[in-house]
């Protein structure tokens, strides 16, 4: 494989193992906490709300919003890293 | 002044700021009609979107869901909201790279095949055309609620006005109309929210409010909301009643058919870059969860407000509000125990659910009803759940202005996502059945004009939509999401994440996916009714959530399927190893 298309590779990889950690807390946090364990994490209270219904009703739509801004920032850092490489082989 | 007066003065102000906008940003080429020419601002982007996707149904009906379904509400506001992490990290990105002007574009594209594009389309008009008649069903509340006009003359009015702003700015008028009407819309959203929430908790932060205690007696909201509510035999707001499988399923088939709705993908074709589209679908989100962090406080105020202002009041001493409603038949009220007062308690108070009005006035001035009562509980009340965001300026006794601002801020949401669906449905016929299938040799300007043509039949179906509105609008919300969640999603996802994905696989997982969920509903919702109950639902997943299913099967299907047939060509491959870059 050429240089060229190793660091493509390797782009790709890094990617596709960022959204797969990032989208493993967005289903533990939607999928997880709202819905399977709601009913377990509703004994805790948070601000006044039973747990497990603020996961379902605020929790997971903030995180959600969390979560897409470290991926534009380290999708940033990635691409950038791939410009000065590729740059520098040429 | 009074309430009428003042929204048509705000329903006035806001139109002609939309026009004044799409005169100012006119499209003149195709590029400009269908992506605005790939210049918008992520920021502005990010709003557009927001009021792209937050439809009449956001807007006036889901707090009102959530407010009648206490915890099993969150499927919407996870699903609706959940959606935009799988486009920003799964779709948005890639699809800007390829840089062509529509969904079916890509899906053409990618599987080499008219009738891979052809398929895409038709999944793209049921979604879109069923997602057009909801709005046009806001519309007509608000119109003939708030201006008095006829039903009619408010949906012809509202069909005007998009009319004149698609046709004439295409996607460049729209988003730019969108951002305004996103800016309004959120106003009229938060404004009355904030005040409710400063009356029953003194919190000014309804995302924090809800969890307060409230004011005039420490306890803590959610807590008293739960007893009232147990008290009357209903069960607690805080808890669910759906079997988990099914929220599970909703909530999946939400997010999916999200992340595959045309009208909301296209909107990432037009930023300048790749890391635009990523940065527009975080600020979507977060101009989204500005409504939505927002819609469960406002349902569990108006809850508890609604019992304290009419549980056990006489009927002739009840708030205005009531009857306003009633007068337009949203509101129904039946004297079950003849005491003159108004009874909440669980379960429906006739059968069949809606009131059916007849001309005849009750001992106190309510209208009678001729439905069958339901003596089964002492429930006496019918309230139509889309009324509770418009109505709850009222309940709370807030300041005409605000109910007025909430009017134009439901129209500013029904009429955002009525172009931006128009405008997906007729770049699709204009661009993907004439010009790549059916007669690739016009010219650009015969295409724009095309596509201006094909804005005009297409509101006017929509506008027919709204006057005769089909009476299963409210349950063909299934079929949208579901469609988009079971045929569009995987097609694309697959045709980013999988090279060896071919035409063949494709195709037949969108059909199947399609075949299977339209199908499922079909029999549930519409054929037999009757039988749409968890015991004879598959696995107990209720049609809702059937897209998720449909997603699995289209999966399952295309990816067998794809092992047995020849291979994706190598130049496909290396256009999916080009989108993979940023």
């Amino acid at each position: 494989m050429d240089k060229f298309a190793e660091n493509r590779h390797q782009y790709w990889r890094s990617n596709l193992k960022l959204v797969f950690s990032l989208l493993l807390i967005w289903f533990s946090v939607s999928f997880g906490c709202g819905i399977l364990f709601a009913d377990y994490l509703d004994q805790f209270t948070f601000f006044g709300f039973k747990l497990g219904f603020w996961f379902a009703q605020q929790g997971s739509i903030y995180i959600f919003v969390f979560l897409i801004f470290i991926y534009i920032n380290r999708m940033k850092k990635l691409d950038e890293k791939l410009k000065s490489i590729t740059n520098k082989d040429e | 002044m009074s309430v009428q007066s003042l929204t048509y003065l705000f329903v006035g102000i806001t139109f002609t700021l939309y026009i004044i906008i799409a005169i100012r940003s006119r499209a003149g080429s195709t590029s400009e009609f269908y992506i605005a020419g790939k210049g918008v601002h992520p920021i502005a982007n990010g709003m557009a979107t927001a009021a792209d996707w937050m439809s009449a149904a956001s807007f006036i009906s889901m707090a009102g869901l959530i407010s009648f379904l206490g915890r099993d509400g969150s499927v919407y506001l996870m699903g609706w909201t959940g959606g935009y992490v799988l486009l920003a990290l799964l779709l948005a990105p890639y699809l800007r790279k390829f840089g062509q002007y529509t969904v079916p574009d890509f899906i053409g594209t990618r599987y080499y095949s008219s009738l891979a594009r052809i398929v895409a389309v038709i999944c793209l008009i049921i979604v879109s055309f069923t997602y057009v008649a909801g709005q046009m069903r806001g519309v007509g509340i608000v119109f003939s609620r708030f201006l008095e006009v006829d039903i009619n003359t408010g949906v012809i009015i509202g069909m005007a006005i998009v009319f004149f702003y698609a046709v004439l700015g295409g996607m460049k008028g729209i988003t730019y109309t969108q951002v305004a009407q996103y800016c309004v819309l959120i106003f009229a959203y938060l404004v009355p929210a904030v005040f409710i929430s400063i009356l029953i908790t003194g919190n000014p932060i309804p995302q924090m409010g809800f969890g307060d205690q409230l004011i005039n007696e420490p306890t803590y909201l959610l807590t008293k909301l739960d007893q009232v509510m147990m008290d009357l035999g209903f069960r607690a707001y805080t808890s669910g009643v759906k079997e988990t499988i099914d929220v599970f399923c909703i909530t999946a088939a939400l997010m999916l058919g999200t992340a595959g709705l045309p009208h909301v993908i296209v909107r990432f074709f037009t930023v300048p870059d790749v890391a635009a589209a990523r940065k527009s679908a975080g600020y979507a989100l977060v101009f989204i969860a500005i409504l939505y962090t927002t819609a469960p406080a406002v349902a569990s105020f108006a809850r508890i407000n609604l019992f304290e202002s009419t549980h056990n009041i006489t009927y002739t001493t009840a708030p205005e509000w009531f009857k306003n409603w009633e007068r337009i038949g949203l509101i129904a009220w039946k004297d079950k125990n003849q005491d003159g007062k108004i009874q909440h308690a669980a379960g429906n108070a006739f059968k069949p659910i809606k009131p059916i009005f007849s001309d005849q006035i009750g001992d106190f001035g309510q209208r009678e009803i001729s439905n069958e009562v339901n003596l089964n509980n002492n429930n006496e009340v019918y309230i139509d759940r889309d009324i509770i965001v418009l109505a709850s300026p009222e309940i709370a006794n807030l300041p005409p202005w605000i109910i007025a601002l909430v009017a134009a801020g439901a129209l500013a949401a029904a009429l955002s996502t009525a172009a931006g669906l128009l405008l997906v449905i007729s770049s699709a016929v204009s661009h993907d059945l004439i010009k790549k299938t059916f007669a690739k040799n016009i010219s650009e300007k015969k295409e724009l004009a095309l596509a201006r043509s094909s804005v005009l039949v297409a509101v006017v179906i929509a506008g027919l939509f709204g006057i005769y509105p089909p009476a299963f609008v409210a349950q063909v919300v299934a079929f949208a999401f579901g469609l988009a969640a079971a045929t569009l999603f995987p097609a694309i996802l697959m045709g980013i994440f999988s090279k060896s994905m071919n035409k063949e696989g494709a195709i037949a997982g969108m059909l199947t996916g399609l075949i299977f969920t339209f199908s499922y509903i079909l029999f549930f919702k519409f054929l037999n009714p009757q039988l749409n109950s968890s015991e004879y639902w598959l696995w107990g997943i209720s049609p809702e959530g059937i897209g998720f299913v449909g997603m699995l099967l289209n999966l399952l299907v295309s990816n067998l399927l794809r092992l047995i047939t020849p291979k994706t060509p190598i130049h496909v491959k290396e256009m999916v190893d080009n989108i993979r870059q940023p």
